[in-house]
């Protein structure tokens, strides 16, 4: 066969064809789709009627929106600095040869590996003031449990505190794919010049683990962002709300009351927000990497 | 990791020490507590689940589960659903790879454009009009419902792309001398040599697969087509009250064994494999 055959076309399109044909009909469809239905009212099964932006306009006005949305970023503001600071903390004490890091590698990421379903049915057992381990060593100490469920004030904490336990795996692995790949020479510069443990973290591993960082900030965003299944099974979104995230919101709307063009809007409108996360990221990861001098 | 300059200075100090020793007995407290549940009568942990940490302990939990078959079916779905998955990302992945990263066709560059797209959507913005679209076409409560979803994996195919455009050219361009044809290249020169990136692209998909909620959730309204992500969050709705605490921990930890079991095993590789992918 010639090179000349190769390039005539049909084989390259039939290698790629079935994963586009997958793709278009199960990915791009519905997200073209999912645009004109949030367009549309629909009440319960049926084709509805087109409505404009009217669904997007009521999103705005609707205070259990607004709140789900508030609760949505909160518990990405209580994750994201803690997961990363943890993570990298761990990265750091855990990068180094020898049995006993690796078996505490391989622990920080068991958690990982679990369904959001058993990580909450281990944690709503451990939270819950009267039957719960927590409540079991507070009452072992004499004191009140902290009543994390069924407390407004605590129970988006209660989130995230599942929710780091859960994935504190990744992040920590990515710090320490990074620091694997600070060069090894600067080290052993500055150890000639005789820097302390203190300087050669601030002048040498931060800055090398900016794009790390980065990554790992943004990820953490773009994922919390869409928390869901914490918030349906270990609060139900309550008390009164104050643990509902955008997307039980959705799902609350879109299975409970099957006004799908309404929860579709309320879907966009997270798509955008974490859009605008993921250009910032790619926007931040380009600069860093030129400030590195095109490594 | 073993022996990189890097880590030269073995000892940890104590602070830091201790540190991560805490923070490991706070991994691991809750799995332990999970497993001393499971193997408690429920009875005895009506309203006082510290009983836990005292025997009699007892496999009837474990025994019941086992009895009683609906786990079993979940996990069976499971199964089928990860695996079915899982094969069906390999191919697709590995095929579209090929032709991104060894042929030229007419539209190559804005096709792979078009794939790369999709990572920047999030499950969210598709999830409602995937389940509409599914409805229409008659796809819930059916494995193929199950498995398509998992299929539109752009990240995948970017990953084989790039990992067979490492792969030097004068490998497949002497078999094409040859006479070859582009299947015979890519079922018996390419595919070999990308047996690392299969497992790590395996491994994530089994782990998404096996772990999804939201999209087994909607699509599934019948208890036998359940996965064992959505039929134990709905046994743990039924169990609001802690009568059969024992019982669901029971369930929580056989869910999850087959799960360890592909984790220990395949740690080393599931590590590096997270670390180095989510880099590139």
């Amino acid at each position: 066969m010639s090179a000349g055959t190769a390039r005539r076309g049909d084989p390259g399109l039939a290698f790629v064809g079935p994963f586009l044909l997958v793709y278009l009909l199960v990915l791009i469809l519905p997200m073209l789709h999912g645009l004109w239905l949030s367009l549309k009212v629909i009440d319960i099964w049926g084709d509805g009627r087109f409505a404009g932006l009217a669904n997007y306009a009521r999103l705005f006005a609707d205070p259990v929106f607004g709140q789900s949305l508030i609760n949505t970023f909160l518990v990405a503001l209580m994750i994201v600095p803690l997961l990363t600071i943890i993570a990298l903390g761990l990265a750091l004490a855990l990068n180094r040869a020898g049995r006993g890091a690796a078996v505490l590698r391989g622990i920080f990421f068991s958690s990982s590996i679990l369904s959001v379903t058993i990580v909450t049915l281990i944690w709503r057992f451990i939270l819950a003031p009267d039957a719960g381990l927590l409540g079991e060593v507070a009452k072992g100490m004499g004191v009140e449990p902290l009543p994390f469920l069924s407390s407004p004030g605590l129970a988006l904490w209660a989130l995230a505190i599942t929710t780091i336990w859960w994935s504190i795996g990744l992040p920590m692995l990515l710090f320490l794919a990074g620091l694997q790949q600070v060069p090894a020479d600067l080290y052993e510069a500055a150890a000639l010049d005789g820097a302390s443990r203190w300087r050669t973290f601030a002048r040498i591993t931060v800055p090398s683990l900016r794009r790390t960082t980065i990554l790992v900030v943004m990820l953490q965003t773009a994922a919390q962002l869409q928390l869901f299944g914490q918030s349906q099974l270990l609060t139900a979104g309550g008390p009164s709300g104050a643990s509902r995230t955008v997307v039980l919101f959705m799902n609350e709307v879109a299975f409970g009351r099957w006004e799908l063009g309404y929860a579709q809007a309320a879907a966009e409108v997270l798509f955008v927000i974490i859009l605008c996360v993921t250009l910032t990221q790619y926007w931040l990861t380009g600069r860093a990497g030129e400030g590195e001098g095109g490594r | 990791m073993a022996d990189d300059p890097v880590t030269r200075r073995n000892r940890l100090p104590l602070p830091a020490l201790i540190g991560v020793l805490v923070g490991a007995a706070i991994m691991l407290t809750p799995l332990v507590w999970t497993l001393l549940l499971s193997v408690k009568s429920n009875a005895a942990l009506i309203g006082n689940s510290s009983a836990a940490l005292s025997p009699p302990w007892t496999l009837g939990n474990y025994a019941a589960i086992l009895g009683n078959g609906q786990t079993l079916r979940w996990l069976l779905n499971s199964l089928i659903v990860s695996v079915g998955t899982m094969t069906g990302v390999l191919v697709l992945c590995s095929l579209a790879g090929y032709g991104f990263a060894r042929l030229e066709f007419p539209g190559r560059r804005p096709l792979f454009l078009l794939v790369l797209l999709g990572l920047a959507i999030p499950g969210q913005a598709v999830i409602l009009s995937q389940h509409q679209l599914f409805a229409w076409a008659n796809l819930h409560n059916s494995y193929p419902g199950l498995i398509l979803p998992g299929l539109t994996t752009s990240f995948g195919v970017f990953f084989m792309t790039q990992y067979m455009r490492a792969i030097p050219k004068e490998l497949d361009e002497a078999a094409r001398l040859d006479g070859a044809s582009h299947w015979r290249i890519f079922t018996r020169v390419i595919l070999p040599l990308t047996v690392p990136a299969q497992s790590t692209l395996a491994v994530f998909t089994f782990l998404g697969s096996w772990n999804d909620y939201w999209w087994p959730l909607i699509s599934v309204t019948r208890s036998d087509m359940y996965t064992l992500t959505v039929g134990l969050a709905a046994a743990q709705m039924n169990y609001a009250q802690t009568s059969g605490l024992g019982f669901l921990m029971a369930q929580a930890v056989f869910a999850s064994v087959p799960i360890f079991i592909v984790y220990l095993i395949f740690q080393k590789q599931i590590i590096q494999a997270m670390a180095g992918t989510a880099l590139k």
